[in-house]
């Protein structure tokens, strides 16, 4: 009996020392990675000002008085634009768009992406040819003009950019895919699967999948900060979100006319992007080097 | 070599074909309907049928693509449906030496810049220079290029007045004015490209500063500049040859934006007013350059790296 019981303890203990070192290793991660630590706490406070905008917000982002063009000051931090809106209100609600239109549109194309790459890596052959032809042919394009393309064809509006955006960036995640799917095809383990009888799905979801996880982890950092540049470049030049909504891009569009007579509204908006973007580029970059991971494409 | 040039070229002129037959599907798939949007949706339904028949919409899609492709074949992209209904042919060929002049100009000033900051920073790994070099890439590679087009034009146009702020000068107008209209269009598109490229030339010098033929020629005692120069740096600039073709593609991708911010009335303007204004034979022509410059592009890195680098096999 007592013969019994030991492995499972063993095993619980082996469990419990390899959750401990798995802890201690994503602290040491942030503690030896300044870049990483820097990135997490200008994420967090972004996300803390996305969800509580209306409480971090000092003002009504669309009410309108007659503060027109006011400089920087305390009343206004960040000045008014010349609606006489306050600049900073309406970037704290801008931030709620941008990570939105970020993660959502990563989410899909991964989602999309990881699907066609799985299927087209593992079972190879005609269905293999037919997806990669469509994304080399899309690979050939840089993301971001294949967006402009899209929104050509379906329109502008928030729903529509995400679209644009998402399929725009399924190429990256398809080919990312399958190239590790057909190197971990090859794995021992995955042929132990399969003696035991374990269905197509289930080898490709629990055996080959997990194991491409981390550069898929990286990739989707990186491609956030190039969503997020993607929106921003759209909504300036008109082809994003409705026209009242505050976004980075497009308060910096509206504010196009007075940029000499009042630098701030061309100034902050950017801050918010660049500040946004470098620190989810910090992350990726650690994280890359925590997982070890090269050979990620770098462009938009 | 001949054989692979023309695999290649056959494989850009397949994928030229399926741009514009997607491109020519897609268009049509869309709800709105460009006559229309030619009649500001204000017609009624008789003007509408009769200017559908004038274009051949009302024809079975398969005869309409098979005439419109015809024509592609003649370099005829159809005409603007606006004003005086000009050639789209001729607004794009207008608009092209626009384009083409930023985007080599922001080539050139970002290869500048990013070629001694790569090589420094990877000689001198770790010193301060290289952090700061590292820093400066990251903002680079964080600042939207729009946003880096319009803090230049508040500090070098509005404050400064030392260059204009907007527009365009033909090279047929002096060398001056060509160039003190793009300098800053052409530094907001290739902040981006130069970070990426620096930090390639970094990474890809550091590799090859490990390897033995470099020790040789420390060995042989050669003064440091020339084993950089001569020794390591050919070599590892082929790496950086072989992702230039997605480098490239950031800086086209650059260019239609930042046209639009400095109102030089190149392909990306073009393309982008098009999309604006629904007008589908220019958004369709615009677009058909534009990808024909990307597939060319990279047909030239392609065929540059299998000539620099001889221990490449084509086959």
């Amino acid at each position: 009996m007592s013969d019994l019981v030991q492995p499972v303890a063993a095993d619980e203990e082996a469990e419990f020392i390899s959750r401990a070192r798995r802890s201690a290793q994503w602290r040491a991660f942030f503690l030896r990675d300044k870049k990483a630590l820097i990135g997490i706490i200008i994420l967090t406070v972004l996300v803390i000002a996305a969800v509580f905008a209306p409480i971090v917000a000092p003002y009504d982002p669309n009410g309108m008085d007659f503060s027109f063009m006011l400089p920087p000051s305390l009343a206004h931090p960040l000045g008014t634009d010349d609606l006489g809106r306050d600049l900073l209100s309406r970037l704290v609600y801008g931030t709620r768009i941008s990570l939105f239109v970020g993660l959502s549109t990563v989410a899909i194309a991964l989602a999309v992406g990881v699907f066609l790459g799985l299927v087209a890596g593992y079972f190879g052959g005609f269905v293999d040819t037919v997806i990669m032809r469509y994304i080399d042919l899309q690979w050939a394009f840089p993301n971001f003009i294949i967006a402009v393309y899209l929104v050509a064809v379906f329109g502008t509006g928030l729903s529509n950019v995400i679209v644009a955006i998402s399929l725009a960036y399924v190429d990256d995640f398809a080919r990312l895919t399958r190239g590790m799917v057909l190197s971990i095809k090859q794995e021992q383990y995955v042929d132990a699967a399969r003696t035991l009888g374990a269905s197509e799905w289930r080898i490709m979801w629990r055996h080959i999948l997990p194991n491409a996880v981390a550069p898929l982890i990286v990739q989707a950092t990186v491609s956030v900060s190039y969503a997020i540049l993607a929106e921003a470049s759209l909504s300036f030049l008109g082809l994003g979100v409705e026209a009242d909504t505050p976004t980075w891009g497009l308060i910096l569009a509206d504010a196009r006319s007075f940029f000499s007579r009042a630098w701030w509204l061309g100034v902050f908006p950017g801050v918010f992007i660049m500040v946004t973007v470098l620190s989810i580029n910090f992350l990726g970059d650690a994280l890359r080097d925590l997982f070890d991971v090269r050979e990620v494409k770098d462009a938009g | 070599m001949t054989q692979y040039l023309i695999r290649r070229i056959l494989g850009a002129v397949i994928v030229m074909w399926a741009v514009a037959t997607l491109v020519f599907f897609m268009l049509r798939a869309v709800p709105g309907d460009p006559v229309s949007a030619m009649l500001f949706d204000l017609g009624d339904a008789s003007a509408v049928a009769q200017l559908r028949a004038k274009f051949g919409l009302d024809q079975p899609i398969y005869v309409q693509y098979f005439k419109w492709f015809m024509l592609l074949l003649h370099g005829d992209l159809g005409n603007s449906i606006y004003g005086s209904r000009v050639a789209v042919s001729r607004i794009v060929l207008e608009a092209l030496p626009r384009t083409l002049s930023l985007a080599s100009l922001s080539f050139l000033i970002a290869v500048v810049i990013a070629v001694p900051a790569g090589i420094i920073s990877a000689v001198r790994r770790y010193s301060k220079l290289d952090h700061t070099v590292t820093v400066i890439a990251f903002l680079g590679l964080s600042m939207p290029d729009f946003w880096v087009g319009i803090v230049l034009i508040i500090v070098f146009a509005s404050h400064l007045q030392w260059l204009p702020a907007i527009g365009y000068a033909p090279l047929s107008q002096g060398l001056w004015p060509w160039l003190s209209h793009l300098i800053l269009p052409a530094i907001a598109v290739g902040t981006a490209f130069s970070a990426i490229i620096a930090r390639m030339i970094r990474s890809s010098m550091l590799e090859v500063l490990k390897t033995e033929y470099v020790s040789v020629a420390r060995a042989k005692g050669l003064m440091q500049w020339r084993v950089i120069l001569v020794h390591a740096l050919p070599n590892a600039l082929i790496p950086v040859i072989t992702v230039m073709g997605i480098a490239l593609a950031l800086l086209m991708a650059g260019t239609v934006v930042v046209e639009n911010v400095f109102a030089i009335k190149g392909l990306g303007r073009v393309l982008i007013g098009g999309i604006l204004n629904r007008d589908y034979p220019v958004v369709q022509g615009a677009i058909l350059v534009v990808s024909a410059i990307f597939v060319f592009a990279n047909l030239i890195v392609d065929v540059l790296y299998t000539v620099i680098d001889p221990r490449i096999r084509l086959d």
